[in-house]
């Protein structure tokens, strides 16, 4: 029965292709995305453990937790990376994003940002930002397309955002860490999501970096949904609005920066130490 | 740096540029050579050293196919020579059927080997070989068949790195020790060989030789120009960008396997055709040509030239094959030491082999005259080195 079902998994990557287009995205009861009773085990291990989440539209989320928490673990439920043992994933009211493979979810409106700037080294930042651009991604679509004038435009709007104008023929591989970084989140944005899951964005970065990142991260939300994973007390300070503790795979306490601070759970598992 | 579709993958392509200069003028002056100039003259090219010629040729285009999913792809075949075989072997088997009844055994329908192990007709694999377009048509189908099956599976699978290796190793091996059994009717450790001619004309003959020559100048010239197509497209940017960093590319929406599985359908389809080629210019195919010793050799080759240029595959290939002919001839017992130093060497070394050397020192010299120049001819020439 296992194998069967495994081998329905493996083909399936094949065939629900038209099923990430043909559902909207429906946010009209508040939440663009619904994690419900997750649970992931790795060898026994619960990495999350009924996991109940919702993020809403156009809001800016950070999360945090105690390494091991199941930070990276979620983000890999929601993008694909990873199935979970139980649980529902929705994005909006309609799409089931565990039925989808990893490029289907970014195309259905998810963007995501590794922890380690992940960057294509050897293309220019300009290239990084062509290829990231959302459009059709079919291999022959692939070989006989151009960049037309107006994608151009959005390409060059990006640079902006980003503040890489200066660098865009340069190889990404020559960047700084930092803008290695704002390159990647740039990359997210030619994607033109919804909802943005941003890995640990300012670690190794300098404080003036820091503070780059934490307004262009707050300019983006509200446009976009934003959840940012980060272990930099400071800079979610800086940022947050809403804050989810997670500890040992599930929710620990939610709610505003002082909120949190203040939860004696908390104190004790995370802040405290 | 921009411009038409079609001139704007030849722009800034010093190498390939020159690489199909040179080949323009080898396919020009080589039958003038061997045709025109009388034998006894000291320019006479011997119709041996046109046939040793195109079968660097169809070296030189196999490497380019490997170049193709190895260079720009990231995905290191250690058996693509699997794929030149069967291309081979589809050549070999139209090749066999137009012998006819001149075989040692006179038998009208059935290739020597067939009478040899007392069959008594063919069989339906080898039906419809007789035909010229329908060989062709083999040659390309039944590599990119086996590559799409064989890629379907283990990209889908998420089969990367050594472990890729290592199957396509073992697929070629399988594949030679199938193609060694007598009851497989592919002529055994044989193979096929006696072949008479090619669509009427003698394989004896020098202007037919001279014929496949050209034919296996324009194969790689043309082969050449697709490749350069597909690498300079945005597919090819995305082939570059799964091979640096696979993930990304999947979260950026790319499905990389169909990106994978689309680059090595047409390598195979290259590798075919190169095959192909081959077969009739020197005369026999067996199964020693699956041997995984070959694939790697190949492999070599590309090393030596520099991968991700396309142009260093085709001069690594020509570089090395001719290195081992002279040797082979010189001093037989040192070939496979020489060939394994030199792996080692380039590998130490020359990174980016014979083609990245030339280019670092090329960029040295530039940017010593105009230090402060910077532009996009320039990052295209930096991004192709480091690719």
């Amino acid at each position: 029965m296992r194998g069967l079902k495994r081998l329905r998994e493996f083909v399936r990557r094949d065939l629900s292709r038209d099923v990430a287009a043909s559902a909207a995205l429906d946010t009209s009861h508040g939440p663009i995305l619904y994690l419900e009773g997750v649970t992931v085990s790795f060898d026994g291990f619960k990495a999350l453990n009924d996991l109940n989440l919702y993020i809403n539209d156009g809001e800016l989320r950070c999360i945090i937790g105690p390494n091991g928490a199941g930070k990276t673990t979620m983000m890999d439920v929601i993008t694909g990376k990873t199935r979970p043992d139980s649980g529902a994933v929705y994005f909006g009211q309609l799409i089931d994003l565990l039925k989808l493979s990893e490029p289907e979810i970014a195309e259905a409106g998810i963007g995501r940002k590794f922890q380690r700037p992940t960057v294509f080294e050897s293309h220019s930042v300009f290239e990084n930002l062509r290829l990231a651009m959302s459009a059709n991604k079919a291999v022959w679509a692939t070989l006989t397309a151009q960049l037309s004038g107006q994608q151009r435009d959005r390409i060059e709007e990006v640079l902006d955002i980003i503040g890489l104008v200066g660098e865009m023929h340069r190889n990404a591989g020559l960047l700084s860490h930092g803008q290695k970084q704002w390159l990647e989140i740039g990359m997210l944005l030619m994607q033109n999501p919804r909802l943005l899951l941003v890995d640990e964005p300012v670690a190794g970065m300098t404080l003036q970096e820091t503070e780059r990142t934490a307004e262009l991260l707050t300019s983006l939300a509200g446009r976009h949904s934003v959840v940012v994973v980060e272990h930099d007390m400071e800079f979610v300070r800086s940022i947050a609005k809403t804050v989810t503790v997670l500890h040992e795979g599930r929710v620990l306490a939610e709610g505003s920066m002082a909120d949190v601070q203040n939860n004696p759970e908390v104190v004790e598992v995370y802040l405290g130490e | 740096m921009r411009g038409g579709p079609i001139t704007r993958f030849l722009l800034n392509d010093r190498g390939g540029t020159i690489m199909l200069s040179v080949l323009l003028a080898v396919a020009v002056l080589v039958p003038v050579l061997n045709l025109a100039v009388p034998a006894d003259s000291p320019l006479h090219l011997s119709t041996y050293t046109v046939t040793l010629l195109g079968k660097y040729l169809c070296y030189a285009l196999l490497a380019l196919a490997l170049d193709l999913v190895w260079g720009y792809c990231g995905i290191l075949s250690l058996g693509h020579a699997a794929f030149f075989a069967l291309g081979g072997y589809a050549m070999g088997m139209y090749l066999m059927r137009q012998i006819g009844s001149r075989g040692v055994y006179g038998h009208p329908e059935l290739p020597d080997f067939m009478v040899f192990l007392n069959w008594q007709e063919l069989p339906w694999y080898w039906l419809g070989f007789d035909m010229f377009w329908f060989a062709l048509l083999m040659v390309i189908v039944v590599p990119g068949l086996l590559a799409f099956v064989f890629g379907w599976f283990a990209f889908r699978s998420r089969v990367t790195g050594v472990y890729l290796s290592i199957i396509t190793q073992a697929l070629t091996y399988a594949l030679m020790l199938a193609f060694f059994r007598n009851e497989m009717g592919f002529g055994g450790n044989n193979g096929l060989t006696d072949f008479k001619d090619i669509l009427g004309f003698s394989l004896q003959s020098d202007a037919t030789r001279v014929g496949l020559f050209l034919a296996s100048a324009i194969a790689l010239a043309a082969a050449y120009l697709i490749c350069r197509f597909i690498v300079t497209s945005k597919l090819g940017r995305v082939l570059i960008a799964i091979r640096d960093t696979e993930d990304r590319a999947r979260f950026v929406g790319y499905r990389v396997e169909n990106y994978k599985l689309w680059a090595f359908v047409v390598s195979a389809v290259l590798a075919g055709i190169a095959g192909a080629l081959y077969v009739p210019q020197v005369g026999i195919i067996n199964p020693g040509e699956f041997s995984p010793l070959n694939s790697i050799e190949l492999v070599i080759w590309v090393a030596v030239g520099g991968r991700g240029t396309l142009y260093g595959a085709v001069a690594g290939a020509l570089l090395v094959n001719y290195a081992k002919t002279y040797f082979t001839g010189a001093m037989p017992e040192a070939w496979l030491f020489a060939l394994g130093a030199l792996f080692v060497l380039v590998t130490l070394f020359l990174p980016r082999g014979i083609v990245g050397l030339l280019n670092r020192r090329r960029m040295k010299r530039q940017s010593g005259r105009h230090d402060a120049q910077t532009g996009a001819a320039h990052d295209d020439q930096h991004a192709e080195q480091s690719a």
